[in-house]
């Protein structure tokens, strides 16, 4: 056939289906359309410790879960907040000491330190960022970068908090089953409440700040108060994190406050796709995996992070998942003309 | 009408660096009145409204609603007490629809307190909330008007959606920049009997106009600013008859110009 007597034809899949529930309940194959890509996510990530082939790929995964919060974590304050955070680091660090801090001083066990850990660290966190959170532009970036930077300054020169040797003899999971099953299904859990969240009334108060904060002022709110909230509930995920990654290494040192927990989650989000809160899941999932296959590169492994982004940023800026509910809301077939 | 004003502006002066734009503008107004304020482009219209909203700092000056000092207060404290504006250039939430607009509006803590431009003291769900706001303003309820995204609608719809935004937290005062520029003849005189419905319905407003006829017809009262300083503050035939506001708007020498041309 020759190529000019064809073209691609795009169709919408459904839209009915999408934009009222109520039509989701007429038929069995909408129904599955509709709930058939959380199922393969859900089942996929409850799959994956028992595919992977040994106890090394095992803790892969905690791992890759411990950088999808802080992804998430990234892409909600980005996207929905319009606030760009270079926290990660950050977020890590606080969650990791605190909960390093009850386990070994006052002996508590990990289902205590982890919850207490999160909330206590995210509202510790949100007090940091505070004072830069009224102002506009690049200042949060800047802050959110510094404070981890210099927190580990702090704790080697004055060496407090185990020094540069850090905190050992925290006490473990117990079980590699419950350890793993935990963080993922933390990231499930903040993944679909995250979701649900951007999509209430309040959400659409996050983006207004993010794209009109001069209209959220004049409607009687404030916008500091309100990113404060963001902010809050951002930390807690990346808190969570470190509290439940100290409690797998069984360690907390400075290395917790290294800069690859800010950076790699911001690639993640970018490969995986911004905006979307799985897109971000999704790219730790390839990253961090790649990246433990480049651990003999020791360092040389930014360099890689590097061209896999500027290649992404270059190709399919709008990242894996977005092109990919492209593709599963429309599809295309090729017509005779 | 009680004796009290309800905002009361005392010699409030704004300077950026070395430009005075408002320069010890003192005025008054009393409950359901409508204020026109009228001067040349620059003369500080909008920076004098910034400044009673609390958009920006007075350099000095006071501001009191209901007797209470506010001045310095941020803007947001100012909006829950029930002194809402428009913006000169429209700030709708573009990606939204329109009533999704009122959605952000009806999440403050006023719009709680008094559940919306008609609600006495309970706020039910905020679509359908934010809908019946729309109609009353003129949105009609069953075309698809009030579920398009903002960034499709006319500039009338929009300065529509502007008020709207307002009345969502049940104003005490309105004040509107400019809501009449950009409209049409047709548009604006839909626009009127709005107005004047809204001062009915016990709201006190303020409007920066350049539109002058529709803005006289309208108004109890007309203050006219020129660089930054109050000319004449008065009743929209006195304003009208008065030899300065000539000057002010045809500028002397050019007025006699114009005269000499003819
Ligand atoms: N943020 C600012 N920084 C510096 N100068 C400003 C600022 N805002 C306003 N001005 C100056 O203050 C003066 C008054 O401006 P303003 O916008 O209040 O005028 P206006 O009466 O609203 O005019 P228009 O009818 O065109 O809307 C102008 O000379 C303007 O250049
Ligand atoms: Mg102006």
């Amino acid at each position: 056939m020759n190529i000019e007597q064809r073209r691609k034809e795009r169709l919408d899949r459904g839209i009915k289906v999408r934009t009222d529930g109520l039509y989701a309940l007429m038929s069995w194959r909408e129904l599955s359309y509709l709930t058939l890509p959380r199922l393969v996510l859900i089942v996929g990530m409850l799959t994956l410790p028992f595919i992977m082939p040994s106890m090394y790929w095992q803790r892969v995964i905690s791992i890759v879960c411990i950088y999808a919060l802080l992804a998430m974590s990234f892409d909600f304050l980005a996207h929905f907040v319009g606030l760009v955070s270079l926290g990660g680091a950050l977020f890590i660090g606080v969650g990791g000491y605190l909960a390093a801090i009850m386990n070994t001083y006052f002996g508590m066990p990990p289902l205590l330190t982890i919850p207490i850990a999160t909330v206590v660290g995210a509202g510790i966190c949100t007090l940091f960022l505070l004072p830069c959170l009224p102002l506009r532009g690049v200042y949060f970036a800047i802050v959110s970068l510094m404070y981890p930077l210099a927190l580990a300054r702090v704790i080697e020169a004055l060496d407090i908090l185990g020094g540069t040797d850090g905190i050992m003899g925290i006490e473990s999971f117990g079980n590699r089953w419950v350890e793993q099953y935990f963080v993922i299904l933390m990231v499930l859990l903040f993944l679909f409440g995250a979701r649900r969240l951007v999509n209430l009334d309040i959400g659409l108060v996050f983006r207004a700040v993010k794209d009109n904060d001069q209209a959220v002022r004049a409607s009687g709110m404030s916008i500091t108060f309100y990113k404060a909230v963001a902010v809050f509930i951002a930390s807690a995920m990346g808190c969570m994190g470190g509290a439940s990654l100290v409690h797998i290494y069984m360690w907390s040192g400075i290395s917790l406050l290294a800069l690859d927990f800010s950076i790699l989650p911001i690639a993640a989000t970018v490969i995986g796709g911004a905006g979307t809160l799985v897109g971000p899941v999704l790219g730790c999932l390839i990253l961090v995996p790649i990246s433990e296959l480049l651990r003999a590169f020791g360092t040389l492994r930014i360099v890689f992070y590097s061209l896999i982004l500027v290649a992404f940023i270059v190709f399919r800026s709008e990242g894996i998942m977005v092109y990919g509910q492209r593709k599963y809301h429309q599809f295309e077939r090729w017509v005779k003309i | 009408m009680s004796n009290q004003p309800i905002l009361q502006v005392q010699e409030v002066t704004k300077a950026f660096g070395g430009v005075i734009a408002v320069n010890g503008v003192t005025f008054d107004i009393f409950e359901k009145e409508i204020l026109g304020i009228i001067g040349p482009n620059g003369s500080g219209k909008t920076t004098l409204i910034n400044c009673v909203t609390g958009f920006i700092n007075v350099t000095s000056g006071k501001v009191l609603f209901r007797g209470k000092n506010i001045t310095g207060r941020p803007a947001h404290k100012i909006a829950d007490m029930g002194i809402t504006r428009t913006f000169q250039i429209m700030r709708p939430y573009y990606s939204l629809p329109c009533y999704k607009n009122l959605v952000i509006p009806l999440f403050s803590p006023r719009a709680k307190r008094t559940g919306g431009w008609r609600g006495g003291g309970k706020l039910g769900d905020r679509d359908t909330v934010g809908i019946d706001i729309l109609e009353e303003i003129g949105f009609e309820r069953d075309s698809f008007v009030p579920y398009k995204i903002a960034s499709t609608l006319p500039t009338g719809y929009l300065k529509r959606l502007e008020l709207a935004r307002c009345l969502a937290l049940k104003p005490e005062i309105i004040i509107c920049d400019e809501i009449f520029s950009g409209l049409s003849m047709s548009e604006i005189a839909s626009m009127v009997p709005l107005i004047e419905r809204l001062q009915m319905d016990g709201i006190t407003l303020i409007m920066i106009e350049h539109r002058l006829r529709e803005l006289f017809r309208v108004s109890n009262r007309i203050l006219v600013l020129n660089f930054g300083e109050k000319v004449i503050e008065g009743t929209p035939e006195e304003v009208m008859a008065d030899e300065k506001v000539k000057e002010v708007y045809f500028g002397s020498e050019k007025a006699e110009e114009v005269m000499s041309h003819a």
